[in-house]
C-alpha cells in the first residue's frame, strides 16, 4: 500500500503515456488546476447543428424547441489537485452530461476541458483513449460492473486495457479490494453482491488505475441511507490517504456537505453558485439554492426542536425524581 | 379476372440477366466455386479423419461440459451410433461437413455485420420466404452441379437467425458496462470482444444453434442439386417408394439434429452470465 500511496501523492508523476505526455503543458498557470473547465456548452440536437454560443438567438430557438436540450450551458469551473469539488443539481440539471464531458463519454459542443495540463477537448481517438486509461477514473450510479467477469477480474479491468501483465493487474486488484473490505468476494460474480458491495467494487475499480483524478456520478444515490452513510464515510477515509482530485456529482445536500471542499450549485445547465458549502448554505445566491438548502435548515430546526423538548422533558423528570 | 391487358411479366429479364451473369462473369463464378470447394473439402477431409469412436468421445466430452449430467451424456454419445449401424455415417459425415461450412461461412459474414445489416439482411429476408428450388436452379447454373451451390442455397436459407440475434444480443448489452468499459478507455475493437460479445453470446449461440438447424432442414433439398450426404440418401429412397430405407436415412438427419441441438444449447446456457453467479 506504501508505495500505492506515495504514487497517488503526486498526480504530476502518474504514469502517463509516453505519447500524450508530449502535450502537457508546463506553464504555472495550468498547473494549479487539476480540472479546468472554460465556457462548456453541451446541446443535445436531432442534427449536427454548429452551435455558435455566441448567437443568443439561436440558443433561444433551441431552448424553445422541442427536439434539442441544451444540457450544459456555459460553465467554467475550476478545481485544485487535492480537492472534492461536489456539483450538486436536482435531476435533469445537466450535471451527469457535464461530468461526461469530461472525459468525452458525451461529445461536449463548445468549450474546453483541461484535465492536469491535458486539453481533453483537443485530443484525438488515440489520446483520448490513452487519457482515459492513466488519468481520470470514473464510479457510476449504475457500477457499470461487467457481469461476465469476476469481481477481481472487474476490478482489474482498466488494468487489462494498460495492458499490465496477468499476475500483477490480479495482485494489484486483489490489493485495491482490501482496500474496500472485499478481499473475500474476490471469485465471486457481481450478480452476487449487494448494492453497497458493488459500488465498492466499483470503487476499487477506479482506485487501482490509480488516475491522479476520480470522477464520481451520483455513485452513492442508489443505495439505501444506512449504507450511504457507511460508504461515504469510506470515502473521506479513503482520501485522507489517496490526495486525489475528486470531481463528485450529487443530488443530495447532506452528501455535498459531508464530502465536499468546495461545491456548485447547477440549475438548468448553468453554475449557480460556487463555493465552500457551508458558505452557500449561509448565503444562498438566489431563490433555487436558497430552496435547496431551506429543507436542510428545516430539518436542523425541527431537530433543535426535539431535543429541547427531550432536555426540558429529562429535567422535569428529574425535578420529580428529586 | 384481372385485367389481361395489365400483365407484364419480369420473366424474360430475369433469365437474360442470369444468362449474361453467366456468360460475362462465369469464370469469376468458377474460381469462387473452386474456392468454396477447397473449403469444403478440407473441412470434410478433416472430419474424415476422426474415427467413428472419435466423434462419440467427442460428444461426450462436449456434452458433459455443458451439462454435467450423466444420462444426457450416455443417450447423446450413444446416438450417433445408431447412423453407423445403418450404415449411414460415411453419408452423415458428407452432411455435416455441408453443415458446418454453412454455418462457418455465416460466421465470416458475421464479421461484417455493419454493412450487412443494410443490404444483406432484408435481401435474405426475403429470400428465406422465397421457395428454395428458385434459387436452386440459378444457383445450379452458376456453379454446376454439386456441393458448392449446396453450400450456397443452404447459406441463404439458413443465415438470418444468426444475424438477427447476434444484434439483438448486442442490443441488449446493457449500456452502463459498455459506458464503464469506454471510460476506462476500451478502443472499439476491446469493447467488442471484452464486452459486447461476451454478453451477448447466449444469444450468438442461440442464433448458431437456430441456424444449425435450417441448414439440416435443407440437407434433403440440396441433394436434389448433387449434393451427396444423407439428404441424398432420402431423396433415393423416395424415388424407389422405399419407406424403410427414407426412414433409415431420416432417422440419420434427426439424430444429428438432436445432437448438435442439445450441445448448442448447453453451450448458451452455460454461456449465460447471470447464471454463472
Amino acid at each position: 500500500m506504501d508505495e500505492m500511496d506515495t504514487r497517488r501523492r503526486n498526480p504530476e508523476e502518474s504514469p502517463g503515456s509516453p505519447e500524450i505526455k508530449g502535450k502537457q503543458s508546463h506553464s504555472g498557470e495550468e498547473k494549479q488546476a487539476a480540472i479546468k473547465i472554460n465556457e462548456l456548452w453541451k446541446v443535445y440536437a436531432p442534427k449536427d447543428v454548429d452551435i455558435d454560443v455566441e448567437d443568443e438567438d439561436l440558443i433561444k430557438s433551441l431552448d424553445e424547441s422541442e427536439e434539442s436540450v441544451v444540457a450544459v450551458r456555459d460553465v467554467s469551473l475550476e478545481v485544485n489537485p487535492g480537492e472534492v469539488f461536489i456539483i450538486m443539481g436536482l435531476s435533469g440539471s445537466g450535471k451527469s452530461t457535464l461530468i461526461r464531458c469530461l472525459l468525452r463519454l458525451v461529445e461536449p459542443s463548445n468549450g474546453q476541458v483541461v484535465i492536469n495540463g491535458y486539453d481533453v477537448t483537443a485530443m484525438n481517438k488515440k489520446e483520448l483513449t490513452e487519457f482515459r486509461r492513466h488519468q481520470v477514473a470514473m464510479v457510476f450510479q449504475h457500477y457499470g460492473l461487467l457481469p461476465h467477469k469476476s469481481v477481481v477480474e472487474n476490478v482489474a479491468f482498466g488494468l487489462k486495457l494498460q495492458g499490465v501483465p496477468k499476475k500483477e493487474r490480479q495482485r494489484r486488484a486483489r490489493e485495491a479490494l482490501k482496500t474496500v473490505g472485499l478481499e473475500k468476494w474476490a471469485n465471486y460474480y457481481p450478480t452476487s453482491l449487494s448494492g453497497g458491495m458493488r459500488q465498492r467494487v466499483g470503487i476499487a475499480r477506479a482506485l487501482v488505475v490509480e488516475s491522479p483524478v476520480l470522477l464520481m456520478d451520483e455513485p452513492f444515490s442508489g443505495l439505501d441511507p444506512l449504507i450511504r452513510r457507511e460508504m461515504q464515510d469510506e470515502l473521506v477515509r479513503l482520501q485522507e490517504e489517496m490526495h486525489k482530485t475528486i470531481f463528485f456529482v450529487t443530488h443530495d445536500l447532506d452528501e455535498a456537505m459531508r464530502l465536499g471542499d468546495r461545491m456548485a450549485v447547477m440549475r438548468n445547465g448553468s453554475i449557480v453558485q460556487i463555493g465552500k458549502p457551508a458558505e452557500i448554505f449561509a448565503n444562498p445566491a438566489d431563490d433555487y439554492v436558497a430552496r435547496f438548502v431551506q429543507d436542510k435548515r428545516d430539518e436542523i430546526r425541527k431537530a433543535d426542536e426535539q431535543m429541547e423538548k427531550f432536555a426540558k422533558a429529562c429535567a422535569q423528570s428529574e425535578k420529580v425524581v428529586d | 379476372m384481372f385485367p389481361s391487358s395489365w400483365e407484364y411479366h419480369i420473366a424474360p429479364q430475369v433469365n437474360a440477366a442470369v444468362r449474361w451473369l453467366l456468360s460475362e462473369y462465369g469464370e469469376g463464378f468458377d474460381a469462387f466455386s473452386d474456392g468454396l470447394l477447397k473449403l469444403l473439402l478440407s473441412i470434410q477431409g478433416t472430419l474424415q479423419l476422426v474415427p467413428w469412436w472419435g466423434y462419440i468421445v467427442v460428444i461426450a466430452a462436449l456434452t458433459w461440459v455443458a451439462t454435467k449430467k450423466v444420462v444426457p451424456v450416455v443417450i447423446l454419445s450413444l446416438m450417433p451410433v445408431l447412423i453407423g449401424v445403418f450404415g449411414l455415417w460415411g453419408l452423415a459425415i458428407e452432411t455435416l461437413a455441408i453443415v458446418i461450412t454453412s454455418v462457418v461461412l455465416a460466421g465470416i459474414l458475421m464479421a461484417e455485420v455493419k454493412v450487412f445489416d443494410l443490404i444483406v439482411r432484408p435481401v435474405l429476408d426475403a429470400m428465406q420466404t422465397m421457395p428454395s428450388f428458385v434459387y436452386l436452379i440459378p444457383a445450379m447454373m452458376l456453379f454446376g452441379l454439386g456441393k458448392v451451390p449446396a453450400i450456397l442455397a443452404t447459406l441463404i436459407y439458413a443465415l438470418p437467425p444468426v444475424i438477427r440475434l447476434t444484434s439483438l444480443g448486442i442490443q441488449l448489452v446493457p449500456k452502463p458496462a459498455q459506458e464503464a468499459a469506454r471510460a476506462y478507455g476500451a478502443t472499439r475493437w476491446q469493447l467488442l470482444t471484452e464486452v459486447r460479445i461476451p454478453l451477448a453470446m447466449p444469444s450468438i449461440l442461440a442464433g448458431v444453434n437456430q441456424t444449425t438447424m435450417m441448414a439440416l432442414a435443407m440437407v434433403v433439398i440440396a441433394s436434389m442439386i448433387g449434393a451427396r450426404g444423407l439428404g441424398q440418401e432420402v431423396l433415393l429412397a423416395i424415388n424407389r417408394i422405399d419407406v424403410g430405407r427414407g426412414f433409415e436415412a431420416g432417422l440419420g438427419i434427426v439424430i444429428m439434429a438432436i445432437v448438435i441441438d442439445r450441445i448448442t444449447q448447453g453451450m448458451a446456457k452455460k454461456w449465460d452470465p447471470q447464471k454463472r453467479a
